[in-house]
């Protein structure tokens, strides 16, 4: 006979059992499909490029120092490389840019759905995903067609008189900023309807009741409680624009490259797989340096309200 | 009674809310009443009976269909909420979560733009009245149900507003925290000598707190009066059903008059009962007599009948008789000695009522 504690000892013990088993096809795709293609890249960008793209097995630094600098032809000086920052810089100042508009635009979006009854909630809702049911490629196009020379936007410009001539939009960083954000934007409604629906609009009553105004309740008491929303839209706008290809590659042109097309550059026509794996490891310290400053900021405004 | 200026008024107020399809539901139909300053007034009646949509009326979050609802004399229709000097203690408390139990109470006060001195002292003071000073930095979601209530009630109470609004504020408490809650209630009505209006499902509630009460069912106030009034002198079947445990009988109306009546029962017993107004001779009426104003006796009485069931409840005793005409009938004895009272099942027993006990009802 069992006592009675050696029965509940063994039912944690295979408790414990079953839970590894069952995490395990979890870990095996985080393992195989995450952190070993992660381990690859940061392998390939320490060594030398292939005369026709693949690497060299020779440990090199090369592509790391390229970076950031470029080596003078003539008499091998570093200086900095001004091409790199400066797509570094628009990928940053773009991607920041597409979360604060999508924040915006999002916003009041999200307070509607959330502030209708029930059940129409869900009507908006599956209206709000119908793009993602469109390739991206396709949808970007379609942003070229309205904003092209003879697109919508220039069309009705010049109908209403505003201008005479076509104003340039294509190939522009506004194209490419108003590009991102028609993609983004789902991506921070859903997470603010979110955090809104779980809103007990009581409170906002509560508000009213207490002399707020309409700005001061929406300061004061709505604001503070959707910011888990706020930070987990954000995240997930800035970091997809961060590493956005297909929309700075159709509505940016050749001119108006990201981060993500120069990655690009470098294993196809650069044939420079390490210069490539290294900025893509660039790339990925940026957004979780982002991230970190980002998400400890916004927690600790957070906290000093109470 | 000396002149007094009402503090909160309705004439007339309607409130339908337009449902799906046909179906509106007339959530306040023609509603008028006057509530007194320094009052303490209660809107008593079963859920769905109006009573919160009249206080939603007060503090602003809605907007009455029909009719107008005076604050001090004055047409608040046009103010928002935010602009009305009333106050509301919600159910669900409604305290902001992100915020602490100080900044929850100054919250009206930052908001009306007041100095921060003068903020300070009124949340000491606030805290004080509720006996929450050691609480004042935790957070809402740290602090016990009955904490939250007063968190609440300090909250509501520190702008100091004309009017406090409370919508069964002690609904999710415990029994002896509740009555604990009742008379911290009645005390700040005393020292804070703001009006209350407080809506209740719960008429023990209701007759121990208030001043005055009125009763209300579907969309209707069908009594206003003192908790005496509507407890010992109910105006229809309703109210008397509805506070209280009652006693009804029909019968046939015998003879009226000089605000009497004697009504005979089917059983042929006759009883005198007060009658509010004429009742037509020969008619049906229906008339009210409440189990603590009867008494059992051994011989004959007002009535006849035979004992069902007793059922000792601690203070009291109810004991269920079967009358002679069929009727049910309860009457209940206040335990005033350890014994039993005195009755087995199955007695053949009479029915003493007091004087002025039976009441004529209009139905």
């Amino acid at each position: 006979m069992a006592s009675a504690k050696e029965i509940a000892d063994k039912a944690e013990r295979d408790d414990i059992q079953s839970r590894w088993l069952l995490s395990t096809p979890a870990l095996l795709i985080v393992f195989l499909a995450a952190l070993g293609p992660l381990l690859i890249v940061v392998v390939y960008s320490f060594l030398t490029p292939g005369n026709y793209g693949d690497v060299k097995w020779q440990f090199s630094t090369n592509a790391w120092v390229s970076v950031l600098l470029e080596r003078d032809v003539f008499d091998d000086t570093l200086s900095l490389a001004g091409a790199h920052l400066s797509i570094f810089w628009r990928s940053v100042s773009l991607s920041a840019m597409t979360t604060i508009l999508t924040l915006i635009f999002g916003f009041p979006t999200a307070y509607f759905i959330a502030t209708r009854p029930e059940h129409r909630r869900d009507i908006w809702l599956f209206l709000i995903t119908i793009p993602f049911w469109t390739n991206l490629l396709i949808r970007t196009f379609a942003m070229q067609e309205v904003l092209r020379n003879d697109g919508i936007v220039n069309w009705v410009l010049q109908a209403l008189g505003i201008t005479d001539h076509p104003v340039q939009l294509m190939y522009t960083n506004f194209a490419v900023l108003a590009g991102m954000v028609y993609v983004f934007l789902p991506l921070m409604v859903l997470p603010l309807y979110a955090s809104m629906e779980k809103i007990d609009f009581r409170l906002v009553e509560a508000g009213y009741d207490l002399y707020a105004t309409r700005l001061q309740v929406l300061r004061r008491i709505i604001i503070p409680l959707v910011t888990p929303g706020i930070v987990a839209g954000s995240i997930l706008v800035f970091i997809p624009s961060l590493g956005a290809y297909v929309t700075p590659r159709v509505l940016g042109g050749g001119t108006n490259l990201m981060i993500g097309n120069l990655i690009e550059l470098q294993f196809g026509q650069g044939r420079n797989w390490p210069l490539g794996a290294a900025l893509s490891i660039a790339l990925m310290t940026i957004v979780m340096v982002a991230l970190l400053f980002y998400v400890r900021n916004t927690t600790r405004s957070d906290g000093s309200h109470g | 009674m000396t002149a007094i200026r009402p503090a909160v008024e309705a004439k007339g107020v309607s409130r339908i809310f337009q449902g799906a399809g046909q179906d509106a539901v007339k959530a306040l139909d023609n509603v008028s009443v006057s509530i007194r300053e320094n009052e303490f007034f209660t809107l008593l009646g079963p859920s769905g009976c109006g009573k919160t949509t009249l206080l939603r009326l007060i503090a602003g979050f809605d907007y009455p269909t029909d009719g107008e609802i005076l604050l001090h004399g004055q047409d608040i229709a046009p103010l928002p909420p935010f602009k009305r000097p009333v106050n509301t203690v919600f159910q669900s408390y409604a305290l902001f979560p992100h915020m602490t139990v100080a900044e929850n109470i100054g919250f009206g006060l930052k908001m009306l733009g007041k100095p921060k001195a003068e903020i300070a002292a009124r949340v000491d003071a606030m805290l004080k009245l509720v006996h929450m000073q050691e609480q004042r930095n935790r957070r809402t979601s740290q602090i016990s149900g009955g904490q939250q209530q007063r968190v609440a009630l300090a909250r509501a109470l520190a702008p100091q507003p004309k009017v406090l609004l409370l919508d069964e504020p002690l609904s999710a408490l415990d029994y002896k925290l509740r009555k604990e809650m009742q008379i911290e209630l009645k005390r700040l009505q005393h020292e804070t000598g703001i009006t209350f209006i407080f809506v209740t499902h719960d008429q023990e509630e209701a007759l121990t707190m208030s001043d005055r009460i009125a009763v209300m069912s579907s969309g209707n106030i069908l009594q206003v009066g003192t908790p005496w009034d509507v407890y010992d002198r109910p105006a229809e079947r309703f109210v008397a059903d509805f506070i209280g445990e009652t006693n009804f009988l029909t019968g046939t109306i015998e003879s009226a008059g000089n605000g009497h009546a004697r009504i005979v029962l089917s059983s042929g017993a006759r009883i005198c009962a007060t009658a509010a107004k004429d009742f037509q001779l020969g008619s049906m009426a229906t008339l009210m007599v409440r189990p603590e104003h009867a008494r059992l006796v051994k011989g004959t009485g007002d009535l006849a009948g035979t004992i069902e069931t007793i059922v000792y409840f601690g203070t009291d005793t109810h004991i269920h008789v079967r009358l002679d005409g069929g009727e049910a009938f309860i009457v209940r004895q206040q335990n005033s000695r350890c014994a039993n009272c005195g009755f087995e099942r199955g007695d053949k027993v009479g029915i003493q009522i007091g004087d002025d006990a039976a009441q004529l009802l209009k139905d």
